[in-house]
């Protein structure tokens, strides 16, 4: 069989190859022995790994080299991250690393945390009884992460929107690496010179080691040691760290800790319309409560009158009765009579009666002439 | 300046007082004219505000200084 017009080139097949490594191929942490490690005035690093049957190539560039500190020493037993791709120059198939961690000092980490962890349990720093509300409005806060990092942006992001009647305080401190842990802790006791309501303790999310400033003794104690409230925003909703413990709060990310932190302006605008609708019922209420009142004031003074009025009267009528019973005319009306003498005197002795003497004797109903008989 | 948790509180304080029975009339409009300013300038005050974000940097010294950061 003869080639026929449709031949790949070399750079074809590698391209091609490439494609279909990169696009099928996540990248992903892989689990073996370092062999061959080269270490190269460039700052690259390259290197195999290798299992009892297979081997790899990998390389490292030299951020990540850095980052990573030392090269790795041949027989190392390690994990690395990489994405497997194809170099097409070469037309090898190898693994772009970017981080690489001895397997040994993954046990390592695991018992320094535990360490540090049972340490700051008996000192009582994860008690929940020592948990402080956070302010319902903060309107200082202080964040301490990374100016470089995520972190920040969301945060700024999230309180523009929310509340932005809040002053934020950045202070920068790298998250990870060297100097981190220093960092941190000095900015934790800036914190305490200012005048905030609210710490947050932020910090993208990234790999699990990148994590370790955040579980150290030293960055959980000066986080302790925060006279505000706390929330710890370290990593991602599936990392928990120290500090999250030690922290009044925690939050998933930087993002949930600004909305943990700050009021909602729209919920606060309707809590005034709330309040303004009761103000004016209140008033309102208020000005019928007064109307009624007065309105039950007048009715008290008319019937008061009125039982003032019937007391009089009645009392009228008692005198009336009394002045009637005194009346000289209710006493004829019971039959008696008043002799009177011609000039209008009542004739009340019997020496008054001179015989032959004419008198009247005044009756109920007038009044009758009458003469003293003689003796 | 007070804070809007302190504006908050006393709009409650002036609107409870004025649900209640006790007040008088006169110390009811006093209290209704004081409610409405206050609702009124925290309102302004909500919608007016702007996030205000700043570095904070420790000088050698030891003195505290901040920058006006951007967002």
């Amino acid at each position: 069989m003869a080639p026929t017009d449709a031949v790949w080139s070399v750079s074809q097949l590698t391209a091609a190859a490439k494609r279909v490594v990169e696009g099928e191929l996540p990248r992903m942490w892989v689990r073996g022995e370092v062999v061959g490690c080269k270490a190269w005035p460039s700052g690259h690093w390259y290197f195999s790994l290798r299992d009892a049957a297979s081997q790899v190539r990998c390389c490292m560039w030299k951020l990540d080299a850095q980052r990573a500190g030392k090269p790795p020493v041949d027989g190392t037993e390690v994990f690395v991250l990489g994405k497997p791709g194809i170099y097409e120059a070469k037309g090898e198939f190898q693994l772009n690393v970017s981080r690489i961690i001895p397997t040994a000092s993954i046990g390592r980490q695991h018992q320094e945390l535990e360490r540090v962890k049972t340490l700051l349990q008996k000192d009582g720093l994860f008690e929940l009884a020592r948990k402080r509300p956070l302010p319902e409005y903060a309107s200082a806060i202080a964040v301490v992460t990374s100016r470089a990092g995520a972190a920040v942006r969301d945060i700024i992001t999230v309180s523009r929107k929310r509340w932005p009647c809040a002053r934020l305080f950045v202070l920068h401190a790298r998250v990870q690496g060297d100097g981190a842990v220093d960092e941190l802790v000095r900015a934790l006791r800036v914190v305490n010179r200012l005048e905030v309501d609210l710490c947050i303790l932020a910090r993208g999310g990234g790999d699990k080691e990148d994590l370790a400033a955040f579980n150290t003794e030293a960055v959980c104690r000066a986080l302790a040691a925060v006279r505000v409230p706390t929330i710890s925003a370290v990593g991602h909703e599936i990392d928990i760290s120290l500090t999250d413990l030690v922290a009044d709060v925690r939050a998933a990310t930087p993002s949930a800790a600004a909305e943990l932190a700050l009021a909602d302006r729209r919920e606060v605008l309707r809590q005034l319309d709330d309040l303004a609708g009761r103000l004016g019922a209140g008033l309102s209420g208020r000005t019928r409560l007064a109307a009624e009142r007065l309105e039950r004031t007048s009715d008290r003074m008319q019937s008061s009158m009125a039982v003032l009025l019937e007391r009089h009267r009645r009392q009228l009528e008692r005198l009336g009765a009394q002045l009637d019973a005194l009346s000289p005319l209710r006493v004829l009306d019971r039959g008696y009579a008043v002799p009177v003498a011609p000039d209008g005197r009542v004739l009340k002795r019997r020496a008054e009666f001179l015989p032959g003497k004419p008198f009247r004797l005044r009756i109920a109903d007038g009044d009758v002439p009458a003469r003293v008989e003689p003796e | 300046m007070t804070t809007i948790a302190e504006e908050l509180a006393r709009l409650e304080e002036i609107v409870r007082r004025l649900e209640s029975d006790d007040v008088e009339l006169d110390a009811a409009l006093t209290l209704f004219e004081e409610g409405v300013g206050r609702l009124r300038a925290a309102r302004e005050r909500l919608l007016a505000a702007e996030l205000q974000v700043q570095a904070v940097l420790e000088e050698a010294g030891g003195d505290l200084r901040t920058a006006h950061l951007d967002g």
